[in-house]
């Protein structure tokens, strides 16, 4: 699964919660939870999303890489070894 | 005869209109089951029965607006013969003879009754003479809705019931009804809200709460547990407030007919923000009995329903204390309006690190939580409002126990 399968499969998984994100108005470099309006319970359940979608499983821990939707894109890259 | 009628979903409703029906003429339904689905101003409403029957007659169409209290459909109870249809009465009888005697009942269950949908004639009184008394028609009402003071029955006891749905029932949008919804729900919202500031004599208090303890215990928790098995503080804060309840019932209920009704369960109102605009605050049954995963697993269910506009009946209906939490938008701290006819709300603001003098005067950043209460003058005072947040703030040093 290369980086553009990823990114096709998160934002999948973000529209479910947040139905009318536009992709292009993210700012994909920037903290993305503020600019979604995504509370705790929303991004809980896009980690949930993408544990389903994609077969990871992230750690709390982790959670600090996920700040910015390109850094999701690398990180789940990276453990999916893409 | 029974008869579902449309109840009031909130203290804004006065009408709704019929989206679908689940059931059919002829359908035995069991008590719980989804009746049909209400558009409201707030969100598309699964109706559910509060009694076995047979569904006898659907007397109100889909696409159809009617106000609050008519009769949706009718039932034979159970026992109840479908083949008897009431016999015509003869010529020279009184009209009257052919009926039951009319039960005696308060003006004020009265009027609860037709609030709620309920119907008298079916509600065992306690009353003086069998009267119907106010309470009641809250356990009449409550009976379908608090799966823990009566479960519902297993689907292995009547084999002829159909199936109950799902808990998550799949999004119910109208998308016709949406820009209507905007403009409605405002209204609600300014109707209930307006007529808290009106009516109830609010008094407001706040505390700071230590969260170290919950933190860590909730990161090493987390830790070992895979994603779909992770609970949020927001349960934790949820649950110590239903725990708090239970020893400050003065928190716990509803104004009602100028005298204070304390509740029998602790429903806990989730105050939930929806994503176009606008919020609702359905009921999380039973809160203070329930371990913390199944209170994290209902919220998150509550949370994605409310949010797709598929709410039930009960929840609407019942909650008998309100929480807020207003820390993921940054607030430090909520000064929360009562939802009518509910007697207090509690809110939260963000866990954040702020500074802390510990019991050994050391200051430390610690994690800690602003608590804030809004309550009716009338029924509590000041004193009571500080120690049920103290009380919260102590439960919430013991995580574990939670």
């Amino acid at each position: 699964m290369n980086r553009d399968d990823i990114r096709a499969r998160m934002l999948g998984v973000l529209k479910g919660i947040a139905p009318e994100l536009e992709e292009d108005e993210v700012d994909w470099d920037r903290p993305w939870r503020g600019q979604v309006d995504l509370d705790s319970m929303d991004f809980l359940n896009f980690v949930v999303g993408l544990h389903q979608a994609l077969q990871v499983d992230i750690p709390e821990a982790d959670y600090g890489r996920l700040k910015t939707l390109n850094g999701v894109v690398e990180y789940l890259a990276g453990r999916l070894g893409a | 005869m029974l008869e579902l009628r449309l109840p009031s979903l909130g203290a804004d409703m006065d009408e709704g209109k019929l989206l679908e029906w689940k059931v059919r003429p002829g359908e035995h339904v069991v008590r719980g089951q989804v009746m049909c689905v209400v558009d409201t101003a707030k969100a598309a409403v699964d109706v559910e029965i509060w009694q076995d029957g047979t569904v006898a007659e659907l007397r109100v169409q889909p696409g159809e607006t009617v106000p609050v209290g008519t009769i949706l459909a009718t039932l034979l109870a159970p026992g109840e013969s479908a083949a008897a249809p009431p016999p015509p009465a003869p010529v020279t009888a009184p009209p009257a003879a052919a009926r039951a005697p009319r039960r005696r009942i308060s003006p004020a269950a009265r009027k609860r009754a037709e609030e709620l949908g309920v119907a008298v004639d079916d509600i065992p009184g306690s009353g003086p003479d069998g009267a119907v008394t106010l309470q009641d028609v809250e356990l009449a009402a409550a009976g379908a809705m608090a799966p823990a003071a009566a479960p519902r029955p297993a689907p292995a006891a009547s084999p002829a019931a159909a199936p109950l749905p799902a808990p998550v029932a799949p999004p119910a949008t109208t998308p016709a009804a949406v820009p209507d919804h905007q403009a409605e729900m405002r209204r609600a919202i300014a109707a209930a809200m307006s007529r808290s500031k009106r009516e109830i004599p609010h008094y407001y208090l706040a505390l700071t709460v230590p969260l170290a303890r919950a933190s860590a215990w909730l990161r090493d928790h987390n830790a070992r547990r895979p994603v779909t098995e992770r609970l949020l503080m927001a349960a934790l804060l949820l649950k110590s407030v239903a725990l708090a309840c239970r020893r400050f019932p003065e928190f716990n209920g509803f104004w009602r007919d100028e005298t204070f009704v304390p509740a029998a369960a602790v429903h806990a109102g989730v105050a939930i923000s929806l994503r176009r605009g606008g919020l609702v605050a359905p009921a999380l049954h039973d809160a203070d009995g329930k371990p913390l995963d199944q209170v994290m697993r209902e919220l998150s269910d509550l949370v994605q329903r409310a949010r797709a506009g598929s709410l039930r009946s009960s929840e609407l209906l019942e909650p008998t204390i309100t929480v807020t939490n207003l820390g993921d938008a940054g607030a430090d701290v909520v000064h929360a309006v009562i939802y009518p006819p509910q007697v207090a709300i509690v809110g939260f603001g963000a866990v954040a690190p702020r500074p802390w003098v510990d019991e050994d005067g050391e200051l430390r950043a610690v994690p800690t939580v602003i608590a804030s209460l809004a309550a009716d003058h009338r029924v509590s005072d000041g004193h009571r409002g500080a120690l049920f947040l103290a009380e919260i703030r102590d439960l919430l040093q013991h995580p574990e126990s939670l």
